[in-house]
């Protein structure tokens, strides 16, 4: 579905990301993992088109789309979620899902989006009235996902969901990224918290200072020697 | 005589809130005070004069001709000088609205001469009423009432509309708003069509107020107004309202006390003192790094 081949990434002089490359099936669930400035989030933002590549190629179900303006590439099926949120705080909880079916043509959708994200949040139901600034941390990250949902993706990029996030919260959140999975949607999700990417992600990819270092399916990279010592405190 | 004095000032200040809210919805999106803003307030000035004088139109259809004109002008303002200077320095983009500044107010004084004009003294019959013991014009009441309906239908746009609420979004976090697929070119050129048509109707009303049109009325003009927003808060729409009216009202209080050579001067000094004290204004947010 997702196919990156060669991608690198320069902001001004430093580089952040090196020839990389990975493949995403439709369906999937695939992890990035990797410490902090590792390339993660890069990644998913020169996906999304919010920063350019300066070579390499990005191709979604077998078209380019490396260079296309962020919001066409939302119209192609493409949504992120971004790290830290970022809801937009002082629009209320209905006007967030509002801008995240902002592509949607059509009224009827747009209420048929909503109501699939409330079924799957009915916690964002009982607050639709309210300022996303007001909602806990936890509901924020209901509210940014739902709202990446509204307009149907068929790929979500999800950046550290879990941070910030009590761990009772985390599981929650986890669990919710299968169900989403579960109804169809492709999912790439970038994670410092390796322990949780690996426990759901069918494949991952390790990166180290905008390179990747280690690829494989999530339970061979759980018991790797290396990714323990480096990204899951040891032993599991 | 305290009625007289509070309806005088709030005509004013409903001026220079049409303008001060163009500075407030800009900056609010692409955090750039918009310099050539006045010059785009003295270019519908100067549509609505030639609209009503030369083709003899009437005041509004002369206003609403003014707004289109002055709509395409910021709209082509903000494509050919600052869009190409997005990503560049804050100060980059500063000193070019300065230069589109220069360059419209100096245009306008080749194409119409240095001479103030006035309107046509038909383009609105004004006549003295008495409420409530104060001596009213009908045209202070027509600026009021004007913009009072272009403020709510800009509050309607901004609250209810698709487009207007995703201006919102862009002017809390344009990234995540691109990220839902909005077109964030798109809306910022939306937010100069929005600023430009109020500033233009502002530019009619003040120029028939005064009876005065010139080729450098956006520069005085354009200070209060930003002196308004500052004070309101700029980035705020409402704060920008609140701004323009208080503003109005302390000049025209100002000079009735017999402070009428400092009439300009109460502008900045309210500019510098909302500065020192408070920043972000009276109903302006806590300012934020933008990421």
């Amino acid at each position: 579905m997702l196919e990156i081949n060669g991608l690198s990434v320069c902001y001004g002089a430093i580089r952040a990301l090196h020839a990389f490359s990975c493949r995403v099936g439709q369906g999937e669930i695939v992890a990035l993992i990797g410490s902090n400035g590792a390339g993660k989030s890069t990644t998913l933002n020169a996906v999304s088109g919010i920063v350019p590549a300066s070579g390499g190629s990005i191709s979604f179900k077998g078209e380019e789309i490396r260079g296309i303006a962020p919001h066409r590439i939302v119209r192609l099926g493409i949504s992120q979620v971004p790290e830290g949120r970022r809801v937009f705080g002082r629009m209320s909880v209905l006007e967030n899902l509002e801008m995240g079916g902002y592509t949607l043509k059509e009224r009827k959708r747009l209420k048929e989006g909503m109501e699939r994200v409330f079924s799957l949040f009915p916690r964002l139901a009982e607050r639709r009235n309210q300022q996303a600034r007001t909602l806990s941390g936890g509901e924020q990250q209901m509210l940014a996902m739902g709202r990446a949902l509204v307009a149907e993706p068929q790929l979500l990029l999800l950046d550290e969901p879990s941070m910030g996030l009590a761990p009772l919260l985390v599981e929650k959140v986890f669990e919710t990224i299968v169900e989403i999975n579960r109804m169809g949607t492709t999912i790439v999700l970038v994670e410092q918290n390796a322990h949780m990417a690996l426990a759901i992600a069918s494949r991952a990819y390790v990166l180290e200072s905008g390179e990747i270092v280690l690829e494989g399916s999530s339970a061979d990279l759980a018991v790797d020697p290396a990714v323990q010592r480096a990204y899951l405190g040891g032993a599991v | 005589m305290f009625l007289q004095q509070l309806i005088n000032g709030v005509a004013l200040g409903s001026t220079y809130a049409l303008i001060a809210l163009g500075y407030t919805m800009v900056y609010g999106i692409i955090a750039l005070i918009n310099f050539a803003h006045g010059e785009i307030f003295m270019a519908g000035a100067f549509v609505g004069l030639l609209l009503a004088g030369v083709f003899k139109l009437n005041l509004f259809l002369a206003m609403a001709g003014a707004m289109v004109f002055s709509m395409a002008l910021g709209v082509g303002v903000e494509f050919i000088a600052y869009r190409p200077l997005r990503n560049s320095s804050r100060l980059s983009a500063l000193i070019s609205a300065i230069g589109v500044s220069l360059f419209l107010s100096t245009l306008a004084m080749l194409l119409f001469g240095a001479n103030a004009r006035g309107f046509p003294a038909n383009a609105f019959p004004s006549r003295q009423i008495q409420i409530l013991g104060a001596e009213v014009s009908t045209l202070q009441l027509l600026i009021i009432a004007t913009s009072a309906c272009l403020m709510l239908a800009l509050e309607l746009i901004v609250k209810r509309t698709r487009t207007g609420k995703a201006m919102r979004a862009a002017s809390e976090d344009y990234t995540a708003a691109a990220l839902m697929g909005i077109n964030v070119n798109f809306i910022v050129s939306f937010t100069f069509a929005l600023g430009s048509a109020l500033a233009a109707a502002g530019g009619v009303l003040v120029g028939v107020l005064f009876n005065s049109v010139s080729f450098n009325m956006g520069l005085n003009a354009g200070i209060k107004a930003f002196a308004a927003a500052v004070l309101g808060g700029i980035g705020s729409i409402p704060g920008a309202v609140l701004g323009g009216l208080l503003l109005g009202i302390t000049e025209v209080t100002g000079v009735a006390l017999g402070y009428s050579s400092w009439r300009d001067a109460i502008a900045f000094v309210i500019l510098v003192l909302v500065l020192l004290v408070r920043p972000s204004g009276l109903l302006g947010q806590k300012m934020q790094k933008k990421v």
